[in-house]
């Protein structure tokens, strides 16, 4: 494995990370939306106390995918940047309006109709701004973006304005909202009736799921060629295995109220999804041009960056041990805290 | 105005916005970690009640900042992908190393705001500290990218390609020292001189309240002692640009022709085609002085620097005399408020000092985005200093004016709520009606 490729399993790891932490909190925003019933101020209660203390740093994970992007393959950032202009805009606003409306409506007064103005424009942002980065991470797969002499050749269109690029957004949304709502079936042990809620909005996410997945397949054959073809590695039928047993596992495990073993299986979901993207993407950042040999930077920057990234985890894995802990272990949930 | 120019326009938008919480961001964490560690001593209720106050004003603050930072780290990209792609290998280390820190911040921050009665006090208490070493950490290295760009170090150039590089180097160049103190100081003057200006605004009102009283004094304390430090910084600072970027330093001096013995021009208005600053106080063979020591010293002045390469002289020295005007400012109330202080032996509340105070309270943010408004348009027409023009780094996107003026409405937007619920937070509430450290969580629905 050479240091390219070892730099390019951080952004991957980095990326299944920030979608098992922060693709929640997406999720945790969606369900805060579509609160409905007679325990819909319950559940978003259970929401916000859910995502409260650890969005921010789940957040994180996003900015470190940026920097490791530009300090380590340096044409690649600037390419889709450029590339990805306008839905990356887009994905800016939302994440400014999803953040700033999830902390004002914690500290702002309770008066109602502010109240939930805030809430609306909490959940509408968590609807569209992972949907905008499923699109975009669709757009590096298409193969449509093109480099000539180290410019963007394809325009400020190519990529994310396919079919195949809206499924992939959809399908984020999608595996968002199943990770969330699992997570808060855990997350609201104790509370029989709130953890009922989110077991049958897990089990309709997790269902809704299987022909959203079949459709961003069927349509990669032409939106993502590369992708496609490399579906058929020796790797392949392993990591369909695998994530099949993982989803049914996770159905299977909500329906009998296994909800830990639910939970795991979820978060095995998911990994595997974009373990695989990761994998099928491979050697390439950007199809066809950019990969992650011919992106990269000087090699004294690749090992001082690699050098900081081993001991960045050495601080960073015992700190978010920690948080966990606090705030997730069992009979955490009973009591809290905050200043509101 | 060309894409060029919205382009420039929306990148100092953001970076306008996100210094005032990146700044706010720093300094608030160390007040909030001392008044809990009076509390921790002394176990004086009031001082808790104001660590928890505090908090919660951070966590509004930190919530914006993480945002518009995320904004920044993108928009170098969207907007400058010529300078990223040339730059990223060679000062992308800081931006990674400033994540981790950003993590530790957010982790701990969380831990702070929500693990009030979830762990011990002397844990708790640490992890605040953790959270102002980290917010310390994170201005110091993103600063390091910045003083990159102002002294380029760490390349070579070998037929138009970078070569050997050295990415420490990078980090460690000629500008990053002066640099990092300066900003590190300014973080600390601002939020001493906000944070006391509101509460001197309370005591004015309340002479009794032993809870703005402790605020003020903290507040103030922290302020007054960095104020004199940023003095002697921004000599240091001045001394390296004339060293380094002299047609920055001739900017922020409306010096337009070299000459032994420079008068200092304070004030007054430069005019680039007559190459004269009408109106200004000039102060004889003071910007010799100032700058080398020696009354007597020949100082460069704009003429010895090539026309297309002039930053925009008029707000380049608007913008430094503005930041100088706003420190001595701070320096003289620091020094009356120590003056009083040490003669009455108390945390000063004259009511004249209160209104100074009150009336103080936004110079070190103005101070901040004036010292800013220097550094960077100041460097131009260079966005890496003597190796890769502005103009030559923007995106090729056209119709820069839609994302420009959307962000301007966003910030807008949340400038105005953001001052209505700080707002909330210490002026319309009693600061005695904060919930119980045991409120249940019934209190979050």
């Amino acid at each position: 494995m050479t240091i390219e490729d070892r730099l390019g399993a951080v952004i991957l790891a980095a990326l299944v990370l920030y979608a098992l932490s922060g693709g929640a909190d997406y999720g945790g925003g969606m369900w805060d939306l579509l609160a409905s019933g007679p325990r819909a101020s319950r559940q978003r209660a259970a929401i916000e106390h859910a995502i409260g203390p650890i969005w921010e740093a789940n957040h994180v994970w996003l900015i470190l995918i940026i920097v490791v992007l530009f300090t380590a393959f340096p044409p690649a950032f600037a390419t889709s940047m450029t590339a990805l202009h306008i839905p990356m805009t887009a994905v800016l606003i939302g994440i400014v309006l999803r953040g700033s409306a999830f902390v004002f409506r914690r500290y702002d007064a309770r008066h109602d109709a502010v109240h939930r103005r805030w809430t609306t424009l909490f959940g509408a942002a968590s609807f569209f701004t992972p949907f905008l980065l499923g699109l975009c991470l669709g757009a590096l797969a298409s193969g449509e973006i093109r480099v000539v002499d180290g410019r963007v050749a394809s325009g400020f269109f190519a990529g994310w304005t396919t079919p195949f690029a809206f499924a992939c957004g959809l399908f984020a949304l999608g595996l968002f909202a199943f990770l969330a709502a699992t997570y808060l079936t855990v997350d609201t042990e104790g509370e029989p009736d709130l953890q009922d809620d989110f077991r049958t909005r897990a089990l309709i996410a997790g269902v809704v799921l299987a022909p959203m997945a079949a459709l961003t397949f069927v349509l990669a054959r032409n939106g993502a060629p590369a992708i496609f073809a490399r579906l058929t590695s020796w790797w392949a039928p392993w990591l369909v295995a695998v994530t099949s047993v993982c989803a049914i596992g996770a159905l299977l495990s909500l329906w009998y109220r296994r909800f830990h073993l639910a939970r795991g299986a979820a978060v095995g979901q998911v990994a595997s999804i974009l373990v695989g993207w990761g994998l099928a993407q491979y050697p390439h950042l950007v199809i066809p041009d950019l990969t992650l040999t011919n992106a990269a930077t000087a090699s004294s920057t690749l090992h001082a960056l690699q050098s900081a990234l081993t001991v960045g985890a050495v601080v960073l894995f015992p700190a978010f041990g920690y948080l966990f802990y606090v705030f997730k272990r069992p009979g955490s949930a009973s009591s809290s805290g905050e200043v509101s | 105005m060309t894409d060029l120019d919205f382009a420039r326009s929306q990148m100092a938008l953001s970076l306008a916005f996100h210094i005032v919480f990146a700044a706010v961001g720093v300094g608030m964490p160390l007040l909030m970690t001392v008044a809990e560690a009076l509390y921790l001593r002394r176990r004086d209720p009031v001082c808790l009640d104001l660590a928890r106050r505090w908090a919660s004003g951070t966590a509004i603050l930190f919530a914006v900042g993480a945002v518009s930072g995320t904004v920044l780290s993108f928009e170098l990209g969207l907007l400058w992908p010529q300078f990223m792609e040339y730059a990223g290998g060679i000062i992308g280390m800081p931006f990674s190393l400033e994540g981790f820190a950003f993590f530790t911040e957010a982790i701990f921050l969380g831990i702070y705001l929500y693990g009030w009665d979830r762990i011990p006090p002397l844990l708790h208490w640490l992890a605040g500290g953790v959270v102002a070493v980290s917010s310390l950490l994170s201005a110091i290295f993103v600063v390091t990218a910045n003083a990159w760009m102002n002294a380029p170090a760490g390349f070579t150039v070998v037929d138009g390609r970078v070569t050997n590089v050295d990415p420490i180097a990078a980090m460690l160049n000629p500008a990053s020292t002066n640099q990092v103190v300066h900003m590190v100081l300014a973080a600390y003057v601002a939020t001493g001189f906000v944070v006391a200006g509101v509460h001197a605004f309370f005591l004015l009102r309340d002479r009794a309240s032993a809870f703005h009283r402790h605020a003020l004094g903290i507040a103030l304390g922290v302020g007054a002692l960095a104020i004199p430090l940023q003095i002697v910084s921004g000599d240091a600072i001045s001394r390296m640009v004339a060293a380094r970027q002299p047609a920055k330093l001739a900017a922020m001096e409306a010096h337009y022709h070299t000459q032994a013995g420079a008068p200092l021009t304070i004030g007054g208005i430069p005019d680039d085609a007559a190459m004269t600053t009408r109106y200004g106080l000039r102060i004889p063979k003071a910007l010799s002085l100032l700058v080398a020591r020696d009354p007597g010293a020949s100082v460069r002045g704009l003429d010895s620097i090539p026309r297309d390469e002039w930053p925009p002289t008029r707000i380049v020295h608007w913008a430094f005399d503005l930041m100088v005007g706003a420190g001595f400012a701070m320096l003289a109330i620091a020094v009356w408020a120590a003056w009083l202080a040490w003669r009455r032996r108390r945390v000063p509340d004259e009511r004249w000092l209160l209104r100074a105070l009150v009336v103080a309270a936004p110079l070190g943010l103005i101070a901040i985005e004036a010292g800013w408004t220097v550094t960077e348009v100041g460097r131009q027409p260079w966005i890496i200093h003597g190796v890769m023009r502005t103009a030559d780094a923007v995106t090729p996107m056209r119709a820069l004016a839609v994302p420009f003026i959307t962000f301007t409405v966003v910030y807008i937007f949340l400038s105005v709520v953001l001052v209505y619920l700080l707002r909330r937070q210490f002026i319309e509430t009693d600061p005695r009606a904060m919930p119980e450290p045991r409120s249940r969580r019934g209190s979050v629905a």
